[in-house]
């Protein structure tokens, strides 16, 4: 028998503005697997990675989602980061006059705070910022630049990746990471977070190309259509649905949602 | 609109934690403005002939003035002869000899103020000169500062010890005639500070004023004046809190201090007055006249100001730069919350050659609260090669809040040189959800985000008062959210 899943995502129906984009989502995620979570634009990615993390605005109409046996849903966004959980945003947000190491130390101190550990000092917490850098490739001179402000796109990536390296979170989740960046800046980010993947840690990354799966390497692979996993698969599927494109999934799901709405349109 | 909306309002919406009231028996002349009402003062404080004359003149010339109305503030008409103009605690007309004297009750005031009146202030290394309501009722360490020639004492000493200096210097920057609210306050003053650091001298610790306005109706009036002459430095610390009311109180304060060669002085104030409740009830009304004159060569003096209370704040510390290369700075961190109004900023005037000047406003907006920034830099023709550097930046909090920018600029000289900057941002949803998502609470995220906002002007003040500044900020925004 497998151990419980770090995840557990039960028929899951999320609105944004009253209007449904999950609709019956199931998921589950073991320690140590990573995920790929890919489809089509506006098929619900995003929402799922924001309605993990707690983002406002996000309403659960219906289902449960359960991270360690606890009831995720009932957590407020820093509750979640401090027990373990990390979003890696599409977009980050710029915070001027706040500088990246501030922030980095005072995510990590409220992590360590939650968990009984002494905050780290100055001194220390710069040396572990440093071998993360190193880790990153990322140049000392951004972390007493102002979050985010001013980073070219890759840099504000690479900065997530950075974070999370920093939090070691149990579970990770990647928005659309990939998303403008050249070649290198993936190789990097790529590279990053191969490094952290582990036997404790788990991994979803939300992605609409594949190219990012030729450096990851998932152990699954799933396909959001119509606001639930339409398909899943191990590594190859990302394969076949870059050669195949998105339609004939989301076709399928049409198929099978209208035949299970059938009696009361 | 969602959760996280309701939380920044809760932010935003800490109560005023210096509102409670002491009760002192209080000897107060009686309502209303008149000569009777000036003489009364004046006789009360036993001053000479000049100081009566002085304030008979400022009166008499405020009666052809009219209130002035052109800042972006808002209040209902003021009634001034519906303010009390000198209130005293009973018994302390002759001033305490030691802090023994002092009222206990006056002093546990003081002790949750968190004013440091005690030995631990040696430590601290701060003299404090605290006025409560109109008297000076204990001045610490002067007889250290004695030894050095410094005089730092309570503004009615200073009339009776040092009648020469007062009438050297007082108005000699802010004349009686100078503004409605400075008039008035020329007529009416009950005490403040005063300050002279000789020629040379160093004052070795930063010299402190705590006001606290604290019988009901009371216009506080009081008046500052700090002489630094040749070649001295003085770092001059004020602070300012009030007590809960629902009636709006006046305070009318006139700040005047003068660098002659060489010399520097370096004024800071973190000002918390009351700034009404929730709805926008009660409140100081802040109308103050602060001005510094950079009277001979290479003086400097720079204020900088953190401002997170009062219901109305109508301040515009300025410098005057008459001596050549003298250096003028204003460095301000104005917050405005709930129903807070601020018209707050400064006025460069380069008079010398070589003159600089820098300004650094940050101006924060919460809840509906109006924050306008209003500069005038202004280059005689005799300033060749003047400089002036200005940064505004805003930060919204919500969307029910504004921010103005109002600079003037006026250059007659063309070796001038003047830039300036501005800016407005607001903290956002995305914001705070990315530092939730990092494991900060939002309390934390607002504070992190606001003093990120205002770290240039901390690093200005003194160290335990940037703490102090810092704290006030987090008072100012945190709140009680679950």
């Amino acid at each position: 028998m497998r151990e419980t899943a770090m995840l557990e995502i039960r028929n899951l129906h999320v609105t944004v503005d009253d209007k449904p984009i999950l609709r019956g989502l199931e998921l589950e995620v073991h320690a140590g697997e990573v995920h790929a979570i890919m489809g089509p634009n506006g098929s619900g990615k995003s929402t799922l990675a924001h309605v993990l993390a707690g983002r406002e605005g996000y309403v659960v109409t219906q289902g449960e989602v359960r991270y360690m046996g606890r009831d995720l849903l009932a957590l407020a966004p820093e509750e979640r980061a401090r027990e373990g959980i990390f979003l890696a945003f599409q977009y980050p947000v710029e915070i001027p006059g706040v500088a990246n190491i501030y922030l980095l130390k005072a995510a990590l101190n409220a992590m360590r705070r939650h968990r009984g550990e002494a905050e780290l000092d100055a001194v220390d917490f710069l040396a572990l910022v440093k071998g993360k850098l190193r880790l990153m490739d990322m140049d000392e001179t951004l972390l007493y630049r102002a979050v985010n402000e001013g980073f070219s796109g890759g840099e504000k990536k690479r900065n997530e990746i950075l974070q999370m390296a920093v939090l070691e979170p149990r579970l990770a989740i990647l928005d659309e990471t990939d998303s403008g960046l050249d070649i290198d800046a993936l190789k990097v980010v790529a590279n990053g977070v191969n490094a952290m993947r582990g036997r404790e840690r788990a991994m979803i990354l939300v992605t609409h190309y594949q190219r990012l799966l030729d450096y990851i390497r998932p152990d699954r692979v799933h396909v959001l259509a119509q606001g639930r996993i339409a398909l899943s698969g191990g590594p190859d599927l990302a394969q076949e649905l870059e050669r195949r494109g998105y339609a004939w999934v989301e076709a399928e799901a049409r198929g099978q949602q209208a035949g299970a709405a059938g009696g009361q349109r | 609109m969602g959760k996280g909306s309701v939380q920044l309002d809760e932010l935003i919406s800490q109560e005023y934690r210096h509102g409670f009231y002491t009760p002192l028996d209080a000897d107060a002349v009686p309502r209303g403005l008149s000569e009777d009402v000036i003489r009364l003062i004046s006789a009360k404080k036993q001053e000479p002939a000049f100081m009566l004359e002085w304030r008979l003149k400022a009166f008499r010339h405020w009666l052809t003035m009219s209130e002035p109305h052109w800042a972006t503030v808002h209040h209902p008409p003021i009634d001034y002869q519906d303010i009390v103009y000198y209130s005293a605690p009973r018994g302390k007309g002759d001033g305490p000899k030691s802090l023994a004297e002092v009222d206990p009750e006056l002093l546990r005031t003081y002790e949750k103020l968190g004013v440091p009146l005690q030995e631990r202030e040696l430590l601290a290394g701060v003299a404090v000169d605290a006025v409560f309501d109109s008297v000076s009722v204990a001045t610490t360490f002067k007889d250290k500062l004695a030894s050095l020639g410094i005089v730092f004492c309570s503004f009615s000493e200073a009339v009776r010890d040092h009648p020469d200096l007062v009438q050297e210097y007082l108005g000699s920057v802010v004349p009686y005639t100078d503004n409605f609210f400075a008039t008035l306050n020329s007529a009416v003053f009950s005490d403040g500070s005063f300050c002279y650091i000789p020629p040379g001298v160093r004052c070795p610790m930063e010299l402190s004023t705590y006001f606290r306005i604290n019988a009901k109706n009371t216009g506080q009036f009081e008046r500052t004046l700090i002489i630094a002459d040749r070649g001295a430095y003085v770092s001059y610390l004020e602070g300012c809190t009030a007590p809960m009311r629902d009636e709006n109180q006046l305070h009318a304060a006139v700040v005047e201090l003068i660098a002659r060669e060489g010399a520097e002085i370096k004024y800071s104030t973190v000002q918390n007055w009351y700034p009404g409740d929730k709805e926008g009830k009660g409140g100081i009304y802040n109308f103050v006249t602060k001005r510094g004159d950079c009277r001979e060569a290479n003086s400097k003096i720079s204020w900088t100001q953190v401002e997170t209370g009062s219901a109305i704040t109508w301040k515009y510390p300025s410098v005057i730069l008459r001596g050549d290369n003298s250096v003028g700075e204003f460095h301000s961190v104005a917050l405005t919350n709930h129903w807070q109004q601020a018209d707050t900023g400064t006025k460069m005037i380069h008079l010398g050659r070589n003159t600089r000047s820098t300004i650094l406003s940050k101006g924060i907006s919460a809840g509906h609260g109006s924050n306008a920034y209003r500069g005038l830099v202004k280059v005689a023709k005799s300033a060749a090669g003047a400089r002036n550097y200005t940064q505004c930046d805003s930060l919204l909090l919500g969307d029910r809040c504004a921010a103005h920018t109002f600079p003037y600029i006026e250059v007659k000289n063309p070796t001038a040189r003047v830039e300036h900057e501005a800016s407005t941002s607001r903290i956002g949803e995305d914001q705070l959800f990315y530092c939730q998502s990092r494991g900060i609470s939002a309390e934390d995220a607002v504070s992190l985000i606001v003093s990120g906002f205002c770290k240039e002007v901390f690093k200005q003040l003194p160290m335990e008062f940037a703490v102090e500044a810092q704290k006030l900020l987090g008072v100012s925004l945190e709140g009680s959210i679950g």
